[in-house]
């Protein structure tokens, strides 16, 4: 690939003068040297926030579910909520990794890691919540269909839920070994320069005996492939499969054939959003802007705006069903969705989700480093919103109006929402002192064609070449 | 036999001369053992401390200790009976027929015993026996094991014996007798043949002594009226199933009314029969269950309700008293001239505690020969006399009651001015009261005499004249307790026990019948004649009546709730927890107050953010009596310038702490008289309620109550008031109900249970929640969860108010909305429905798990916890559910329940099912449910099993009506019945065919087993 030049309106995608030495010494810096004071402070906050969770999650298993603020007629609230949100997070890892990987996005190289760090990190939050959300989570493994000794008792493959255990595992299997063979060559680089026995030691054990012979490298570019492959379905399918947790139900508001594509499309949405937001960061703590640069975050925004734009089509064709179909309970849910008693939510959904991506047409915001760190922070705000209003005003209002209340969240609520943010920062904050946070090896394939440096070189010897 | 075989060691024994093999031979130890260097340090061995002895010991006793500690486990203690009692089988339910009556409810029943101990009410189905069990007799078994009972007679707040207590009474006596004062039995209406007859013997006996009847809530005014015409102090059985008018003025008979128990009579008229159903009117002042089941309604203050009475009284005896005017006096007239020609079909009825008012009602019925109105077999349960109780208190001030024995009654709660009984108390040289529990009155007397429950006791009863009843007992004395009947017969010198007693005494009553049948059928019917009126001065009481002048400021009218009645079960946390059928607040008592009203004072009722309800507080003044931090709700139906406060509440003694809510009305209960001119002044903070139902109105969901009038029903096709929604269909609209999204089971083999319910008759009086509750051992989860929605009741009874006058003119507003916005934009038009009318109509659903052919519920559970049977029942696997919600938050009808915490065992619960006691009433046939799992409706699968078993062991056919759930059961108002629809002969099935039949949101498509029979409202 490296004998593939881009043309010349492509810009650059790693920018500065750098070697492939550097581009060694840049990914292998954090890993290498010690934490600053700002990343323990980071990382004290988020560790903090993870154990107060921690503690929700104790008490809510030793107490029960009556901690949280859920009802008779709400029984599902921050839970799914949280659960639905930090999975459409873990969607933009896969993409920018399998799906922009078969459409040869160079781009890609430089983000993939760290999105696909993120998609785990944040399937392993949205794996958390169908476990403590049941009354009973030490029996949670008769989701499983096991050969068991309770009788002829298996799962029910009728339900939803069961297939949302599937896809969840499915995928975060998936993204594990897709995300862990990249890392063998740049794991096999640390090894390579580690001086501490120890250290070497690790990354001899992580690295899998990586030897970058060419047969190495031939098997990894094939295994690439091929789970690109198969993780591409996987894109669509998960969190398609979450909409049917809501879609196949009987509730008005739940039960809409649009939900599969506009699910995949927030989850995108918010994908995308949070690797801005996270890399927004990284790149300027880890130095390596030369790496991820305006670029990249402006590609990342244009495909905000458009899943974005995307979702916005989807709510107003939701209303416009509620109201062409005739049925006064659908009707009547879509209504109450945006002028009921929880109208901020909706309009809070409306307004971070519809509304401020639709500044990204400018491009002058759409280049600017803290007006896109404001919205990815603002679209991740109305993602959550989103699943909010979709599960609690859905239910708290449903078909017999002797049922209907309210639902408000109790600290543990909150607490273990906290926790899980906490606990997603532990995670990433750790990979980002211990991993190689940019496919190194990656992004040296493209050096030579899309290197700043060695475009201007060409640039030079193509016009020494004439002159 | 030996064995010649040879064992190899080692390579080393071949050889024969190896010194190795002759050593080890020698020597099992090759090396030599260090002994010698260990032991010779002589100095470290004897200042060591541990002896080898010591060492031994250790390691023995902590061995043992681990193991024995390793073997532990749970023990449960079961002992077998070492003598079987006589029919007595584990697991084999035994019934006894019984009859209650505790001084404000009455019941004839059938109690349910498991193992020797009650759990159950039922109705006793006997011919004869007519007054079914309402919610609070339902409950009553929990109050029997209340671990907060009296459990031993005490004298002066000490732990004594029955001897002593018996030996203080009598000298007592003998010493009131040497002093010259007087000896007072002060009890509740006994309504008691044999009772009557000990007090009588011991008024003979004692000169000096007299006895005192002291109704709680008082009926004295009534009582006094029929008295002066019939010469009788008793009251009117009224037979509303041949009345086909009915009007009401302020008589709540569907709830207390004289004793209530009208509703199985008032529902018979009520499904529409060859196009005929009776006609309800109602004037009243505060919202209750029979002003929400009438057809016509008229908020009323009590005041012209005289006015309205006067009038009708006119009309119908053509008589010409002056009336001043008054609300709706044009509906009044033409109700008045409707029920002049209804003619002996007609009745009116009164809850007017006025004497002058009942006379009226006397008046009014003597002229229309009222069939519904019949002076034979008359009402004993209320007997007290207001002069009688008053003069008691006035004797007792004096000084001159010696010794005063109380039964069932708790004046220092229940009297209006209970602190001059309490001080003239204390010139009581000695008092007793007899009492189940420590309360107010008991525990300031001088002997509190542990009173055994009514499930404990032998006794009579004569609910009506002429009818007999035991009450027997079902269980052992739980505690060392003694009827006021057997201290009576010691004090009266009577040789053996009340039992003895009673029999010799039942047998001179129940002619023609034996002991043995009459206490097996628990009741018996013996003639009783009408009463013949004297000539009674109609026209100066209308007069005086049209004459009353209403009082200044707001009439506050007092009412006794569903839930606790009188207040003598507070310690009941079923009835604590049980929604009110018209609020659905409970928990709780309120002053009511109509909307506008509430504006001019600035009352305010609002939803917070998790959907509990709060409500402003109200000081309120009555003749000087003060009640503070009253909380208010705004009543729909609430009549102008009246308030409602319901009585029972308030009580503090004898009590758990989670059940000392509400006010106490009885403070404000001057004269005994209900209604009381009150001044009402906005108090400081809110009251935080347990609202189960938050959103008050139907939004115009015509389709989830069907209703329609009776000319409609008449004159019109099935179709157009019974309408089954349609779909589409390959562009063909068809009905709903034939379109399947699964292949249908075949399901004519075997049972397959329907329960139909019929929204004419149900009256909401939620006898069917608290069967149900105590059926399904349904925990009481306390104010704060079922405020937090998290009620656990498996059976509700959904109350709606209609927004616009009517329930009709909602469907038609909704139907005419016309875009979002403007006058008819459906934005702010849903918003108006979400208020209810102010003299709204109301209709009752009661919902439970309809047990969905097509359930949502059981497609989503991950673990196949919820699953369908072959009989038609929702299944609910307890042991494998783990708690994912999804299947309630699929169910259409919000009827799964969810274990939130531990109920059972918890001292964060500390209801019944936290005590020992407590626990007794549970039903060994349900299993107490764990926290995290999901639970609902059963259909009541433990009784059909049980029936289905018990036909299959006598090898017989099953008939139609042993199918039964504890709600069909517990309705005596025939609204719901339950069944097999597969068999042809069955009343369900004929239910289920006919034309008002339809299942709630049919067009959703789960198919329940549960439908509901369109409401006729006869307008």
């Amino acid at each position: 690939m490296s004998h593939i030049y881009d043309a010349n309106i492509r810009k650059p995608l790693v920018i500065g003068d750098k070697s492939y030495h550097d581009v060694t010494v840049d990914v292998a810096a954090p890993v290498e040297g010690k934490a600053n004071k700002h990343w323990w402070i980071v990382f004290s906050i988020a560790l903090a926030a993870f154990l107060w969770g921690v503690s929700c999650i104790i008490y809510t298993i030793s107490t029960g579910i009556g901690t949280w603020g859920l009802n008779k007629t709400v029984g599902w609230a921050w839970d799914i909520t949280n659960f639905v949100w930090w999975v459409g997070i873990g969607h933009a890892g896969t993409l920018i990794s399998a799906v922009l990987l078969l459409f040869r996005q160079r781009w890609r190289m430089a983000i993939n890691r760290s999105a696909e760090a993120m998609t785990i990190f944040s399937v392993i939050q949205a794996g958390l919540f169908p476990i403590i959300h049941m009354g009973r989570p030490w029996l949670a493994y008769w989701v499983l269909p096991i050969p068991n000794q309770f009788g002829s008792l298996w799962v029910n493959f009728n339900s939803p839920l069961l297939w949302d255990v599937f896809a969840i595992s499915t995928y975060l299997s998936v993204s594990l070994v897709f995300w862990w063979t990249g890392l063998l060559p740049d794991f096999a680089m640390i090894r390579d320069r580690a001086v501490n026995p120890f250290q070497k030691r690790i990354y001899t054990i992580l690295s899998f005996g990586w030897s970058g012979r060419a047969k190495d490298w031939q098997r990894f570019e094939e295994v690439s492939l091929v789970l690109a492959g198969l993780a591409t379905p996987l894109v669509l399918s998960v969190h398609t499969i979450v909409s049917m947790d809501f879609a196949t139900s009987v509730i008005p508001g739940w039960h809409t054939t649009i939900f599969p594509p506009y699910f995949v499309a927030g989850a995108v949405f918010s994908g995308f959003a949070m690797v801005n937001t996270l890399l927004i960061i990284m790149r300027k703590v880890s130095n390596l802007e030369a790496y991820i640069t305006i670029q990249h975050i402006e590609l990342m925004n244009i495909i905000i705006m458009i899943t974005g734009s995307i979702v916005g089509v989807a709510y107003i064709t939701e209303l416009f069903i509620a109201w062409y179909s005739g049925v006064e309970y659908e009707q009547y849910a879509f209504l109450n969705r945006a002028t009921g008693p929880y109208w901020w939510a909706y309009w809070s959904m409306m307004t971070c989700n519809v509304f401020s991506p639709q500044f990204m047409w400018f491009k002058k915001l759409r280049t600017s480093i803290m007006f896109s760190f404001i919205i990815s922070i603002v679209v991740n705000i109305g993602m959550w919103f989103e699943r909010f209003v979709i599960i609690v005003t859905s239910l708290h209002r449903d078909y017999l109006p002797s049922s209907w209340t309210m639902f408000s969240p109790t600290f543990v609520d909150i607490g273990i929402f906290i926790g899980t943010i906490g606990f997603f920062f532990v995670l990433f904050l750790l990979y980002a002192r211990t991993f190689p946070v940019i496919a190194q090896a990656e992004v040296k394939t493209i050096l030579k064609a899309t290197g700043e440096k060695y475009i201007r070189e060409r640039e030079a010897n193509k016009h020494s070449h004439h002159e | 036999m030996s064995s010649n075989k040879k064992y190899w060691k080692s390579v080393e024994e071949l050889n024969e001369n190896s010194s190795i093999v002759e050593a080890l031979r020698n020597n099992e130890f090759v090396e030599e053992i260090p002994t010698n260097e260990f032991l010779s340090d002589a100095e470290s061995l004897s200042n060591s401390s541990t002896s080898r002895r010591d060492f031994l010991k250790y390691v023995g006793f902590s061995t043992a200790a681990a193991t024995l500690v390793a073997c532990e486990g749970p023990v449960h203690k079961s002992i077998p009976y070492v003598l079987q009692p006589e029919q007595i089988i584990p697991g084999v339910a035994d019934y006894y027929a019984t009859s209650v009556f505790d001084g404000f409810d009455f019941a004839n029943l059938l109690v349910k015993t498991r193992e020797g101990r009650p759990i159950k009410i039922d109705n006793n189905t006997m011919p004869g026996a007519k007054f079914a069990a309402n919610a609070r007799i339902h409950a009553s078994v929990l109050s029997m094991y209340d671990s907060m009972r009296l459990k031993q007679p005490k004298i002066a707040g000490k732990t004594a014996t029955w001897a002593d207590v018996d030996s203080n009474i009598k000298s007592g006596i003998t010493m009131a007798k040497s002093n010259g004062k007087q000896v007072v039995l002060l009890t509740n209406t006994l309504a008691s043949p044999s009772t009557e007859k000990l007090i009588g013997e011991f008024l003979a006996k004692n000169p000096n002594a007299k006895h005192v009847i002291y109704d709680a809530v008082s009926s004295s005014e009534t009582l006094d009226a029929f008295e002066m015409v019939y010469g009788e102090r008793a009251l009117v059985d009224y037979d509303f199933s041949k009345a086909s008018l009915i009007v009401s003025v302020d008589a709540d008979f569907l709830g207390d009314w004289q004793g209530g128990s009208y509703d199985s009579s008032y529902s018979k008229g009520r499904i529409p029969n060859n196009g005929k159903m009776s006609r309800h009117f109602q004037l009243e002042a505060n919202m209750t269950l029979s002003g929400a089941a009438a057809d016509k309604r008229f908020p009323m203050t009590v005041a012209n309700q005289k006015q309205a009475l006067v009038k009708i009284y006119n009309i119908v005896t053509n008589s010409s008293v002056a009336t001043s005017k008054f609300d709706n006096e044009d509906a009044v007239i033409k109700a008045a001239q409707q029920l002049k020609a209804a003619g002996s079909k007609g009745v009116l009825v009164s809850g007017i505690e006025d004497k002058n008012a009942q006379l009226l009602v006397l008046a009014i019925n003597q002229a229309l020969s009222s069939e519904a109105f019949t002076t034979a077999g008359t009402r004993q349960i209320r007997k007290g006399s207001n002069a009688k109780v008053t003069q008691l208190l006035a004797d007792m001030k004096a000084g001159t009651v010696g010794t005063l024995v109380m039964s069932g009654v708790n004046p220092v709660y229940t009297l209006p001015n209970s602190g001059d009984f309490v001080s003239a108390l204390k010139k009581v040289a000695l008092s007793i009261s007899f009492s189940l529990k420590e309360d107010e009155t008991a525990s300031l007397t001088t002997i509190a005499a542990a009173a055994p429950h009514y499930l404990e006791s032998w006794n009579d009863v004569a609910i009506v004249k002429g009818s007999y009843g035991i009450t027997q007992p079902t269980i052992r004395p739980l505690f060392d307790t003694k009827q006021f009947q057997e201290v009576l017969m010691s004090l009266n010198g009577n040789a053996g026990s009340y039992y003895d007693y009673l029999k010799a005494n039942a047998s001179s009553i129940v002619s023609g019948s034996t002991w043995n049948k009459v206490l097996h059928d628990g009741i018996y019917v013996g003639v009783s004649s009408p009463a013949s009126a004297s000539p009674a001065d109609y026209t100066t009481a209308a007069n005086t009546l049209a004459a009353s002048k209403r009082a200044a400021g707001f009439e506050l009218v007092m009412y006794t709730k569903t839930g606790l009645g009188d207040g003598q079960q507070a310690n009941n946390p079923w009835l604590q927890e049980f929604p009110d059928p018209i609020t659905r607040v409970s928990w709780d008592n309120y002053v009511t107050v109509s909307r506008k009203d509430a504006e001019k004072l600035g009352l305010e009722n609002h939803n917070v953010a998790d959907g509990g309800l709060n409500g402003s507080y109200v000081t309120l003044t009555v003749n000087g009596a003060t009640l503070e931090n009253v909380p208010v709700i705004i009543q729909p139906g609430q009549a102008l310038g009246t308030l409602g406060l319901a009585f029972g509440y308030g009580k503090k003694a004898a009590l758990k702490e989670a059940m000392q809510v509400g006010v106490n009305a009885y403070t404000l209960y001057n004269n005994f008289n209900n209604v009381q001119s009150a001044t009402i002044k906005k108090a400081a903070g809110e009251h935080e309620f347990a609202c189960v139902q938050s959103q008050k109105t139907l939004m115009g969901r015509g389709d989830i109550i069907k209703e329609t009038t009776l000319e409609i029903f008449n004159t019109k096709d099935a179709a157009e008031w019974n309408e089954v929604p349609k779909v589409s269909l390959d562009h063909k609209e068809v009905d709903a109900t034939s379109v399947d999204l699964w292949t249908p089971f075949d399901r004519s083999v075997g049972h397959h249970f329907n329960l139909s319910i019929d929204l004419n008759a149900c009256t909401g009086c939620g006898a069917c929640v608290i069967a149900c509750h105590a059926e399904n051992n349904v925990p009481v989860v306390g104010k704060e969860e079922v405020r937090r929605s998290r009620d656990m009741h498996w059976l509700r009874i959904d109350r709606y108010y209609s927004s616009e006058d009517t329930f009709a003119h909602d469907n038609e507003k909704k139907e005419n909305f016309k875009g979002l916005f403007g006058d008819k934009g459906s934005l702010g038009g849903f918003g108006e429905m979400e208020q209810a009318a102010d003299n709204p109509q109301v209709a009752f659903q009661p919902v439970m798990c309809q047990h969905c052919n097509h359930a949502p519920c059981e497609t989503v559970c991950p673990v196949a916890a919820t699953s369908h049977s072959r009989q038609g029942q929702n299944h609910m696997a307890y042991n494998r559910c783990v708690g994912t919600r999804y299947c309630a938050n699929n169910c259409p009808y919000k009827v799964r329940r969810f274990n939130w915490f531990l109920y059972n065992k918890n001292n964060e619960f500390d209801y019944h099912m936290n005590d020992d006691l407590g626990r007794m009433v549970l039903n060994p046939d349900v299993n107490a449910r764990s926290r995290g799992v999901m639970e609902k409706c059963s259909m009541c699968i433990q009784m059909t099993q049980a029936t289905i078993l018990s036909a299959k062991r006598d090898g017989r056919a099953i008939v139609d009506g042993e199918f039964q759930t504890a709600c069909s059961n517990a309705c005596s108002s025939g609204a719901m019945i339950f069944g097999d629809v597969n068999d042809e002969a069955s009343k369900v099935k004929a239910l289920a065919e006919e034309d008002r039949m339809y299942h709630l949101l049919e067009h959703v498509g789960t198919k329940p087993n549960v439908f509901y029979h369109v409401k006729v409202r006869n307008t």
